[in-house]
């Protein structure tokens, strides 16, 4: 028996999650909706999936080059903001316009700021947004092959300008609907979301707490008050599901602490309750989340737990 | 290095006013959003700066300091009144387009910031020289951020069809809003920055900007070459 005594610092007992491995988790969590859209909108959609992904990752690598730095290629975020972006983007998008939303989100969202870790708000959406006012006109026209029928209007859009009575509520849970690649199903968005959950990568707080502070708000201040199906319809239509499950929850871009999560994810549910119903859009979940992002710093700032011991007034004292 | 061929490349590069002194920020966002807007509200500052440099320079021994800030206002004021009757009567649509920066150019930080840091401490030909300097450097700053985001966000080159001329070519219309303002400034900053370590890496002498502006004069890397470490400076810091 060895007599020797092994002294080394905490910690003693590391987890196995590495940031390449909740990646992954993610980009398997996102299969299910990715596999809906290329279902739903044909090949397109592949195309521009591939675009994002590849455009996002040579970007990274090449800025990576130019500033000497460390290759951050295989931590595999550059795949999940390549892979979030697409799904975000109406299938019928020129694919010149996605290679711009990646070089932006990537480059100046993200890299610009320090790389993962550092950037300020999730590239994936600050992509979306910048394509969003530049090239307003391409990136809502949801007009595709398979729903000409449809006049290419969002549900959002339709239940905006025409009444509840234009829109079946039953296609919006499956995803037959125009929108953009990921966001039209829902079912496929929460089978996502339930392996998230389970493997553990995202607690419920944020999404619960973004989901329930919309529905209030909607039961309150939208178009029919206290009306079950359109508060459902409201739910599952645009983005909100990814937005709610994918999106707000990333690590770097989403508070750490328990009750600023939940904080968060109340802002982003009045904002996203604000832009729908009276914001110039029928959709404004990607910028809620964008400008909650921004809030994080503050947020986190007032939900600092008290240290174990510390009196209140020692705090106060400071 | 002549005085006057000095004056006029600290204007356009060594204290560039909008890259690197990143004064007069208002119009410099603002009225970019096209190439003949940047260079129109460029040219206009420009004139009032040079007549406004001369005329502080000339009054600058009769100005009471406690009252030179008012007296520059109304120096200022009446060059800019006119530029504006002269823009509007010749030039309408220039004049609708710049609107209200226009008039806001009495309180431009270049024009006092060169009557309080130059014109008020030297001579009227150095000041004209200044004025030149500092009015070329803005204009050529306003129209490189109006050129690029006109290009970008509009597809033309001075109002004349360039990259729209591309078959299936859509403007990326954000450049042309005020987001595309503050990114093409962020990134032209940067490339001035770059351009600047550079030469400072070969040995050209390029003072830190803080330094005359901010009246610290003590920390001011030219303070032994400096003619217009006057009373000014240290009135400033009494004060």
């Amino acid at each position: 028996m060895s007599e020797k005594y092994q002294v080394s610092s905490s910690p003693h007992v590391r987890a196995k999650d590495s940031t390449s491995r909740v990646m992954l988790y993610v980009i398997i969590a996102l299969l299910p909706a990715t596999l809906f859209g290329i279902w739903n909108f044909g090949m397109h959609a592949l195309l521009l999936i591939l675009v994002t992904i590849a455009s996002c990752l040579a970007s990274e690598w090449i800025f990576d080059k130019i500033v000497h730095k460390k290759n951050s290629l295989p931590d595999l975020s550059a795949v999940v903001t390549g892979l979030l972006l697409a799904l975000n983007l109406p299938a019928g998008l020129p694919w010149w316009e996605a290679v711009i939303g990646s070089v932006f989100a990537i480059v100046i969202v993200k890299m610009m700021f320090g790389g993962l870790g550092q950037n300020f708000m999730n590239p994936a959406l600050g992509g979306r947004c910048f394509l969003l006012i530049a090239f307003a006109a391409d990136m809502t026209n949801f007009k595709s092959s398979k729903f000409e029928a449809y006049s290419g209007a969002t549900p959002l859009a339709m239940i905006r300008n025409e009444g509840l009575s234009s829109i079946n509520v039953m296609d919006m849970l499956t995803g037959k609907i125009p929108g953009t690649i990921g966001e039209t199903s829902v079912i496929a968005i929460l089978i996502g979301a339930m392996i998230l959950i389970l493997l553990g990568v995202i607690t419920l707080r944020i999404p619960a707490a973004y989901l329930i502070t919309f529905a209030v708000f909607m039961l309150i201040f939208g178009k029919e008050p206290m009306n079950a199906n359109y508060l459902v319809a409201e739910l599952c239509g645009g983005g909100l599901m990814l937005g709610a499950f994918f999106m707000a929850t990333d690590y770097v871009t989403s508070p750490i602490t328990p009750g600023g999560q939940i904080i968060y994810g109340i802002c982003c549910g009045l904002l996203t309750g604000i832009f729908r119903c009276f914001g110039a859009n029928a959709e404004g979940v990607s910028f809620a989340i964008i400008l909650s992002n921004i809030l994080v710093p503050i947020i986190e700032k007032f939900t600092i737990p008290r240290a174990f011991g510390l009196a209140k007034e020692a705090k106060k004292n400071e | 290095m002549n005085k006057y061929v000095e004056r006029l490349y600290n204007g356009v590069i060594k204290e560039n006013p909008t890259f690197v002194l990143m004064l007069g920020m208002c119009p410099t966002l603002a009225v970019t959003s096209s190439a003949i807007n940047g260079l129109g509200m460029g040219l206009s500052t420009l004139v009032v700066l040079v007549f406004s440099n001369l005329l502080i320079s000339l009054f600058r021994k009769v100005i009471p300091n406690g009252v030179r800030m008012p007296a520059y206002i109304v120096i200022v004021a009446s060059l800019v009144t006119v530029v504006q009757f002269l823009m509007q009567a010749y030039l309408p649509s220039l004049s609708k387009a710049l609107g209200v920066y226009i008039p806001l150019i009495v309180v431009n930080c270049i024009i006092l910031g060169r009557a309080e840091s130059y014109a008020s401490k030297n001579g009227p030909i150095e000041s004209i020289f200044d004025g030149i300097g500092m009015g070329l450097g803005f204009t050529m700053g306003l129209t490189i951020i109006g050129l690029i985001r006109e290009i970008l966000g509009a597809g033309t080159f001075f109002g004349l069809p360039f990259l729209s001329a591309i078959k299936g070519f859509t403007p990326i219309t954000i450049f042309i809003m005020a987001p595309g303002a503050f990114l093409v400034l962020a990134f032209l900053v940067a490339g001035m920055n770059i351009i600047r370590k550079k030469m400072e890496a070969k040995g050209k002498p390029l003072a830190e900007p803080a330094g005359c502006l901010s009246g610290d004069c003590a920390h001011c890397g030219q303070s032994a070459l400096c003619t217009g470490k006057s009373a000014g400076a240290s009135d400033q810091e009494q004060a």
